[in-house]
C-alpha cells in the first residue's frame, strides 16, 4: 500500500505503569484536529476503577444533556482497566467501550478481545477518547514505540473489516513478528447504514499467520466510528513483557494464575469445553430447556434439526488444538475459528479465509431464530457480518423479526424488493446482508438500522400492523435481544430489560437459578440476584477482565464445600479476583468492595440515562418475552402452559387458545410490574428507576452535576415509602 | 415420592442421582446435587441412592454468556 498522508502528528511521552495504572487518558478530536493528553485523578480511580467506569466518566464530561449518537461532540471512549494487560490470571485482555448509542440514545457500553486494550495502556493511556468528525476517512495510529499520534488520510480501497485489519497489520509491521504487536480496531461498509455497526478489535495469531477479529459488537459503536470517517484505529507497541502493568505482588499474581491455568487444564474437558468448542458448547444445552431462540423466539426448540447444530458438529469445523487466547495467557482458550473456509456467496466469494467463531450467540441469531441449520451456512454469515461491521446479535435478531413480519403477511415480496424473507429462507437472507452493506436498498437500510426503527417504518410504510409488531419485537431500550428464550423466567425478565443498556445478557443471566434450579422463589430473592449479578458482573468491566473463566469452568469442589445458592457465586473464583486485584494494585480490597466498586459506576451509569433521555429512561419489555403471543406458540407446549394457568388458579378447560393467552399475559404484565419495583427498591432507585439521592450519597457519586440530574427528574410521590 | 427442586417426583426403589436426573431430563454438564441438604460428588452420581422422601436439589451452575 502506498505510504499515507499524515494529516496531524503529535508527540508525547509514555507515562509509565504503575499498580495497573498510566494515569494518563489521550483525547483526541478528529475534527479539529486536535490531542490533549489528561491527567488521571485518584478521584477518579477511587470512584470510577477504570475501564467501562472510566469510559462513562470522561463521556459524562464530553456530552450535552442534548447530545445525540451522530452529534460531533459524541465521542467512542476505549479503556481496559488496571487489570488489562496481565499475562499471569485467565482472561485479562479486554477492552470496554462507551458511546452514546445510535439504536437507543443513551450510553453504551460493550467489550473486546483482542490486544487493543493492553497494548493502548502499554502506549501510556488508561483511556482513548475519540471526539469530532473528520472531513474525510482517516486512520488514527497510537505509536507508543515512538510516542506519536497521528492522524492519516485513508488511502484504504476496502473499507470491511478483514481488508482493513489485514492490510493495516501488513502497513504498519516492519515484518511478519512484529504483526503481533499491532491492534485494528475496524467497522466496515454496512455501519455507514446501519444502527448496529460494530467494532472489531484485532489480535495477529502467529500461528494461522492471519489477523484475528474480536468484536466490541453491540450498541452501534462502529456506526459512530463511520460517522466520524474513522477507516480504522491502530495501535503498536512492541516491547511486550511479562510485568508492564508493574504490579505490587508478582508472587501472588503468578501464584493464583497458575492454580487457574491447573483447574482449566484438568476440568474444562469434562465441564464447558470451552477449548474445543467455545461458548457453542451451549447449543444443545439450551435447546434441550427451552431456551433456543427459535423464529423469532417463537420456541425454544427444535428437536428436529438441533442435531445439525450441535456443539460436536462446530467441534469438527473449528481447528483444535491451537492456543485461541484472545490475549496472552488465556489458557481457556475459546476464541475459536474455522480455517480454510472458503466463501460462497458476495465480494469475497471464492476465497479461503479463517471466520473467528461463531460462538453460541451467533450460532442461535443468525441460525436457529432465523430458522437456519446450516452450520456452513452461519458460519459465512458471521464471517460477513464481521466483515461488513455489523453486531451479530442485533443482525440475526432483527432479520428473525422480519421473517415473522413477512409470514404474517405484514410485509411482503413487494416490500421487501423481491426477497421472499421466509423463515430458512438461506439464500434471500444472505442476499439481504449483502444489500445491507450495499447501503443502496431502501428495505434493507431499514432493517439495518434495528427492529425500533423498522416497527414504525413499518407501520408508516408498508401499513403493518404496529400492535402485532410491538408485542413480537424482541428489543428493550432500542436494542435487540441476545439469544436466550426468557419467557419462562421472571428474573431474566429483569435479567434482560431492566439492564443498563438493553437486553444484553452481560449484566445478568438467571435463567438456570430462576426457572430450574428454583433458587429465586421470591420477588425479594430475584431483586437480590437483580442487585448481586448485574454489579458483581459490571466489576469484570471496571478491571479489564473476561466474564468466561469466572464460571464457565469451577473448582471441582465447588459444589461440595459451598451450599447450593452460593455456589453459583464460584466463591473461589471470587476470592482469585480479590487476590489479583489487590496484587496488581495494592489497594487491598475484601470480597465486599467488588460490589460497591461496582455499585458506583452502575449507578452513574443509571444517572447518566436518565439525563440522556431526560427523565424518560424507561424500561419496556415486549409480549413475547414474557410469554407465548400466538396460538401455535402455546400449542407447542400446551401441557406445560395450561400448568402454569392452574399454578395460579385459572382453569385452562373450555378456554380458547387465545382466552389462555390474553390470561397468561394479564398475569404476567402483573408480575413484570412487581419484578421492576421490587428490583428499583433493592438498588436504592425510586418508582421511576432513578437513583434516589440517598443512594449516591452512600456510593460517594453525590457530585453536583450528578445530583442535579436526579433533582430535575425525581418527584416525591415516586418515592418508595 | 422425592421432591426435585421443589417439584415432585415418583420414587422407585434403587433409584440413583443419575437417573433423576435423566428422569428430568437435566443434561447440563455443570449440575451440583444435594439430598436432604447432603453433597454429592458428581463421580458418584451413578451409584449414589436417592432414599424414598428426600429432598434433592439439582443446581444448574449459572452459565451462558
Ligand atoms: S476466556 Fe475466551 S473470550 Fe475470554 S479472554 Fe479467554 S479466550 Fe478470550
Amino acid at each position: 500500500m502506498e505510504k499515507m498522508k499524515v494529516l496531524a502528528e503529535w508527540t508525547y511521552t509514555p507515562a509509565p505503569i504503575e499498580r495497573g495504572y498510566t494515569r494518563k487518558t489521550l483525547y483526541v478530536n478528529v475534527g479539529e484536529p486536535r490531542m490533549e493528553i489528561k491527567d488521571v485523578s485518584q478521584d477518579m480511580i477511587d470512584t470510577f476503577t477504570g475501564g467501562r467506569g472510566f469510559d462513562l466518566k470522561l463521556l459524562w464530561d464530553a456530552v450535552k444533556d442534548t447530545t445525540k449518537w451522530n452529534d460531533p461532540e459524541n465521542e467512542i471512549v476505549l479503556s481496559g482497566g488496571p487489570l488489562c494487560g496481565i499475562t499471569q490470571y485467565p482472561g485479562a485482555g479486554k477492552c470496554y467501550a462507551a458511546f452514546i448509542s445510535p439504536l437507543s440514545g443513551q450510553t453504551y457500553d460493550s467489550n473486546s478481545g483482542g490486544y487493543w486494550g493492553p497494548l493502548s495502556k502499554f502506549s501510556g493511556f488508561d483511556a482513548v477518547e475519540i471526539q469530532g468528525k473528520a472531513e474525510r476517512d482517516i486512520i488514527l495510529f497510537i505509536n507508543g514505540d515512538e510516542g506519536k499520534i497521528q492522524i492519516l488520510e485513508s488511502n484504504l480501497k476496502d473499507l470491511n473489516a478483514y481488508a482493513v485489519t489485514e492490510t493495516l497489520h501488513e502497513y504498519f509491521a516492519v515484518d511478519e513478528a512484529d504483526k503481533r504487536n499491532i491492534s485494528v480496531i475496524s467497522t466496515g461498509k454496512a455501519a455507514e447504514t446501519s444502527y448496529y455497526g460494530c467494532m472489531n478489535m484485532s489480535f495477529y495469531d502467529t500461528r494461522r499467520k492471519v489477523a484475528r477479529l474480536k468484536q466490541a459488537g453491540r450498541g452501534g459503536g462502529g456506526t459512530i466510528m463511520r460517522d466520524k470517517k474513522i477507516a480504522a484505529m491502530v495501535v503498536k507497541f512492541s516491547k511486550m513483557g511479562g510485568n508492564l502493568n508493574n504490579v505490587v505482588d508478582l508472587d501472588t499474581l503468578q501464584k493464583v494464575g497458575v492454580k487457574l491455568h491447573k483447574e482449566i487444564h484438568d476440568l474444562d474437558d469434562v465441564q464447558c469445553k470451552m477449548r474445543k468448542v467455545g461458548t457453542a458448547h451451549l447449543n444443545e444445552i439450551m435447546d434441550e430447556y427451552h431456551l433456543l431462540p427459535t423464529n423469532n423466539y417463537k420456541f425454544g426448540q427444535n428437536p428436529a434439526e438441533i442435531a445439525k447444530i450441535h456443539s460436536a458438529v462446530y467441534e469438527r469445523l473449528f481447528t483444535q488444538g491451537m492456543p485461541d487466547g484472545c490475549w496472552y495467557g488465556c489458557s481457556m482458550s475459546c476464541a475459536k475459528a474455522v480455517d480454510g473456509f472458503t466463501v460462497q456467496t458476495g465480494p469475497c466469494k471464492g476465497e479461503k479465509v479463517t471466520v473467528d467463531g461463531p460462538e453460541y450467540e451467533t450460532v442461535a441469531a443468525l441460525g436457529s431464530n432465523i430458522g437456519v441449520y446450516d452450520p456452513l451456512w452461519t458460519i459465512e454469515a458471521n464471517f460477513y457480518a464481521d466483515h461488513y461491521g455489523m453486531d451479530t446479535i442485533s443482525l440475526g435478531t432483527a432479520i428473525a423479526f422480519v421473517c415473522e413480519c413477512y409470514e404474517l403477511g405484514l410485509i411482503n415480496r413487494n416490500d421487501t424488493n423481491g426477497l421472499d424473507l421466509k423463515f430458512g429462507n438461506k439464500d434471500d437472507i444472505m442476499e439481504l446482508i449483502h444489500r445491507m452493506a450495499a447501503g443502496k436498498d431502501e428495505f434493507a437500510s431499514m432493517v439495518a438500522k434495528g427492529i425500533r426503527y423498522m416497527k414504525k417504518a413499518f407501520a408508516e410504510k408498508f401499513k403493518a400492523d404496529a400492535r402485532t409488531m410491538e408485542a413480537i419485537g424482541m428489543e428493550g431500550q432500542g436494542v435487540e435481544t441476545s439469544e436466550y428464550v426468557p419467557k419462562e423466567s421472571i428474573a431474566q425478565w429483569g435479567g434482560y430489560y431492566l439492564t443498563l443498556k438493553g437486553p444484553q445478557h452481560d449484566e445478568a443471566w438467571l435463567i438456570f437459578m430462576d426457572m430450574v434450579n428454583k433458587q429465586l422463589p421470591t420477588f425479594e430473592d430475584k431483586a437480590e440476584a437483580l442487585h448481586y449479578f448485574p454489579n458483581f458482573r459490571t466489576w469484570f468491566s471496571l478491571v479489564g477482565l473476561c466474564k468466561l473463566p469466572w464460571n464457565d469452568v469451577e473448582p471441582a469442589n465447588n459444589r461440595i464445600v459451598n451450599e447450593p445458592r452460593e455456589a453459583a457465586k464460584v466463591p473461589e473464583h471470587v476470592q482469585n479476583y480479590v487476590d489479583i486485584f489487590n496484587a496488581v494494585t495494592g489497594k487491598g480490597i475484601r470480597k465486599e468492595d467488588i460490589i460497591t466498586m461496582s455499585e458506583k459506576v452502575y449507578n452513574f451509569q443509571r444517572v447518566f440515562q436518565v439525563r440522556m433521555k431526560q427523565g424518560e429512561a424507561f424500561h419496556n419489555i415486549p409480549l413475547r418475552a414474557l410469554g407465548p403471543v400466538f396460538p401455535d406458540e402455546w400449542e407447542a407446549r400446551r401441557e406445560y402452559y395450561d400448568g402454569k394457568l392452574r399454578e395460579i388458579g385459572i382453569d385452562p378447560s373450555g378456554l380458547s387458545t387465545e382466552e389462555k393467552i390474553k390470561k397468561l399475559q394479564e398475569y404476567r404484565l402483573g408480575m413484570w410490574e412487581g419484578l421492576k419495583m421490587a428490583v428499583y427498591k433493592r438498588r436504592g432507585w425510586n418508582k421511576k428507576g432513578i437513583p434516589t439521592l440517598e443512594t449516591l450519597k452512600r456510593l460517594g457519586i453525590d457530585y453536583p452535576d450528578v445530583v442535579a440530574v436526579v433533582e430535575k427528574y425525581s418527584k416525591p410521590e415516586d418515592n418508595f415509602e | 415420592m422425592i421432591t426435585v427442586n421443589g417439584e415432585p417426583l415418583d420414587w422407585k426403589p434403587g433409584m440413583t442421582v443419575q437417573d433423576v436426573l435423566d428422569a428430568k431430563r437435566y443434561t447440563f454438564r455443570m449440575i451440583g446435587v444435594w439430598i436432604n441438604d447432603r453433597p454429592v460428588p458428581k463421580n458418584e452420581f451413578t451409584t449414589t441412592e436417592v432414599p424414598d422422601g428426600a429432598v434433592v436439589q439439582a443446581v444448574h451452575m449459572v452459565s451462558g454468556g
